[in-house]
């Protein structure tokens, strides 16, 4: 049986991607597969009675090494922010590429606590900074130094001890440039070393509250239990900074989802289903449900969401138990014809994420393909003509020409920089000010520009000799070129209309990242959770797959 | 140290902020990139060509001909931009004389590429220099000064066709010494050392 790919138009609408959830695809459970056989070693913990200080972790294979450097700081309650305002964090890191040196600590002492406004160099892959949860963070040190485990509830209700507002990398303010490292087998994935620095992080964390409390009462202090560790992970607050980078990535945007649907399609054209597949899915399945139900959040739009992903699991529950036999051809199929018609956008991703767990064979071979070369298909080939990018046009984007743009409505939003912190930033067109100096990111817009401009052209003109007169929308008539190689690398949808929800793309790239418990604080920006359930640095060499479903939360 | 990242974010921003659209400015942001990563000071020459173009005029070469002159001096980024998106038909000109270009450092990398496009190698003369663009893999250049150059009074621009740079003799010779890695087959090992079936004509 042959299974078309899902069609871009439906699985690229931003209410679509913003329903998608971790997966065995998912950068973080593919960098823990590809780091299980690497030495983790924690090289360097000076860190004074009160926690504050300089460590250094690092994982090493054959000549290979990376390094974490922490820096621990003292910061008054006031001064702690997550937002991308802030200026004083708690903690520091960089990662580092190889041993560092003394001089190389005590150079990035000098600039990773100060983040946007130090200089890295090209020795320093990724960097980020964090902020204790203050709700967390003093009852585990406090309970630790009593001798005693802290309240599993009250850790249940965050999930981590540490909160990152941002992770660096890519040659941003002087890091490594990707081109240096690109050709690394062990970095094949996309942003492998953002996700070892996380990891490597929260075992900072862990650290660093065993330190404090030994210090605070060494004769009474308890170390953090092992699974009270595993059962915490990194939280990550993000805002509007990561949405544009999925408009700018359009191959790498592709190849994500292109990974995601090849799998969907793999399966769903597996005829018999074995028994033990059959059992992976519905164990993951069932033990996930502990995720959804202790997922915790003020968000009326995320409480919405939940409640329907519970119903609708339970509803899917009830149809395996009592009308379900993996035992018909095409079993996947068929699930995935009963929950398209029968449940919800939310659910439906859901239970496509769980579909993946059984089959290693598939997902390994294309976590390897989700990165891209993007610089490859940046020249636009000039010599098509108009009647190829008509062509293009109508057929790629036509859910994007039926947008009518004649609308107030349709124009309500404009992305922009902002002055201060240098990150994008959205705002009303009507009342804000700052509106001529848009950034590129309405592309349904200018599509759309694009398509009423070509018109009245000759369909022989070549592209060439249009763009002459009409650079003014070159940039989109690159991404037509690059949409026709690539099916999913445009989002099929609005990104300035008053409808836009910016934390659906937000949602969508962290779900690639393997986030959970998705907490909106507002349409801009929102909380997650990372690692959560994940094998400690030490217990690498031979762990649980499935270990996102085995989190005590 | 700015990485190249870093530079080719900030290139093309500031080149839409002095006025040329998106997608130039991510043509030029490229460019200098490129130029950087070769060792060649485009980020110093096009931070002074927008110094100027503030207060000098420069024109428009929209439309790519076999000669290019013109009394006020070529805008190297319009120029360049032309240049590679009518590649095509500027390589059957074979060669290509452009008069009075402003900063000709930010119109070499829009060749470069186009070197790349085309498969072909491109010669380029700005007055003295040159310029031997290899594919977009690197340039070879007697240009080391790292001097801005504000403008060159003639370009030529030369089509390489696809030949060695050795002759036949050279070839030969070298192919000789290639041969002492050979094993001289007896009639035996012809039969048993290449794998194929000893019937080759059913």
């Amino acid at each position: 049986m042959n299974i078309e790919l899902r069609d871009p138009k439906k699985i690229m609408k931003l209410s679509k991607l913003g329903c998608f959830h971790q997966s065995k695809l998912s950068f973080l459970r593919s960098f823990l597969k590809e780091f299980k056989d690497w030495k983790y070693n924690r090289d360097l913990f000076d860190l004074d009675d009160q926690g504050f200080g300089r460590a250094v972790y690092s994982f090493s294979k054959n000549k290979r090494i990376y390094s974490l450097v922490c820096f621990a700081n003292k910061i008054n309650d006031e001064e702690r922010s997550d937002r991308v305002i802030a200026t004083k964090w708690d903690a520091a890191f960089a990662l580092h590429d190889g041993i560092p040196t003394k001089r190389d600590i005590d150079r990035l002492s000098q600039n990773v606590p100060k983040q946007e406004v130090g200089r890295m160099s090209y020795k320093e892959l990724t960097l980020s900074r964090a902020n204790k949860s203050v709700r967390i963070f003093n009852h585990v040190v406090e309970s630790l130094a009593e001798g005693k485990q802290p309240d599993k509830q009250k850790l249940s209700e965050v999930g981590y001890l540490y909160r990152t507002t941002a992770v660096y990398g890519s040659g941003k303010f002087g890091l490594a440039d990707r081109f240096r490292i690109k050709n690394r087998e062990e970095i094949y994935g996309p942003f492998r070393l953002e996700m070892m620095l996380v990891y490597l992080v929260r075992q900072f964390t862990f650290d660093q509250v065993n330190h404090i409390a030994k210090n605070k009462n060494p004769k009474a202090a308890v170390e953090l239990d092992h699974e009270i560790c595993r059962n915490l992970g990194i939280g990550n607050s993000t805002g509007l900074g990561m949405a544009p980078f999925i408009v700018n990535h359009p191959a790498l945007l592709n190849n994500w989802v292109f990974a995601r649907e090849t799998a969907l399609k793999k399966i769903r054209e597996i005829k018999k289903i074995k028994s033990e597949d059959a059992k992976i899915f519905t164990n993951c399945l069932k033990k996930s449900l502990k995720n959804v139900t202790s997922w915790s959040t003020e968000s009326e739009f995320q409480k919405n969401k939940i409640t329907t992903l519970i119903s609708d699991l339970n509803k899917f529950l009830n149809f395996l138990e009592k009308e379900f036999l993996f035992e018909k051809d095409f079993a996947f199929n068929e699930i995935y014809l009963w929950i398209e018609k029968n449940l919800g956008d939310e659910c439906i991703e859901y239970i496509v994420s769980m579909m993946m767990e059984p089959y290693d064979d598939i997902i390994e071979p294309l976590v390897g393909k989700m990165s891209a070369e993007e610089d490859k298909f940046f020249n636009i080939p000039t010599d098509k003509t108009i009647a190829d990018l008509r062509s293009i046009l109508e057929n790629k984007y036509s859910e994007i020409l039926k947008i009518d743009f004649s609308k107030k409505e349709s124009n309500q939003n404009f992305w922009f920089i902002s002055k201060n912190k240098e990150e994008p930033r959205l705002a009303d067109r009507y009342s804000d000010n700052g509106s001529e100096l848009e950034q590129p990111l309405a592309i349904a817009r200018d599509i759309s520009k694009l398509y009423v401009r070509i018109s009245n052209v000759k369909n022989s003109l070549k592209v060439g000799r249009f763009l002459i007169e009409n650079n003014d929308l070159r940039h989109v008539v690159r991404r037509v070129f690059i949409t026709n190689l690539f099916p999913y690398a445009e989002i099929q949808d609005n990104t300035i209309g008053s409808k836009l929800m910016p934390i659906d793309m937000l949602r969508f790239k962290l779900s690639f990242f393997g986030a959970i418990k998705f907490d909106p604080r507002s349409d801009k920006w929102l909380r997650i959770c990372m690692f959560q359930g994940a094998p400690l640095p030490k217990d690498l060499k031979s762990f649980d797959d499935h270990w996102v479903y085995n989190s005590l939360n | 140290m700015r990485s190249f990242s870093e530079i080719d974010t900030t290139v093309k921003r500031a080149s839409k902020g002095v006025g040329f659209s998106w997608g130039v400015a991510e043509e030029v942001g490229k460019n200098i990139r490129l130029l950087e990563m070769f060792g060649l000071p485009g980020l110093k020459n096009l931070n002074q060509y927008f110094k100027n173009i503030k207060q000098k005029k420069f024109q428009n070469l929209s439309l790519i001909s076999k000669e290019n002159t013109s009394k006020i001096p070529y805008c190297p980024i319009v120029a360049g931009t032309s240049f590679i998106d009518q590649i095509n038909l500027a390589e059957e000109q074979k060669e290509i004389i452009i008069e009075n270009m402003g900063f000709p450092i930010l119109f070499l990398p829009f060749l470069s590429r186009a070197s790349e496009i085309i498969g072909k190698r491109i010669f380029m003369n700005i007055d003295d220099k040159d310029f031997l663009l290899n594919f977009n893999q690197s340039i070879y250049s007697n240009y080391l000064s790292g001097a801005i150059i504000e403008k060159a009074n003639i370009i030529k621009i030369k089509f390489l066709e696809n030949i060695n740079s050795f002759d036949e003799k050279d070839w030969q010779e070298i192919y000789k010494l290639s041969e002492n890695t050979f094993v001289e087959e007896t009639e035996e090992l012809k039969k048993s050392a290449a794998g194929a079936g000893l019937t080759d004509n059913d």
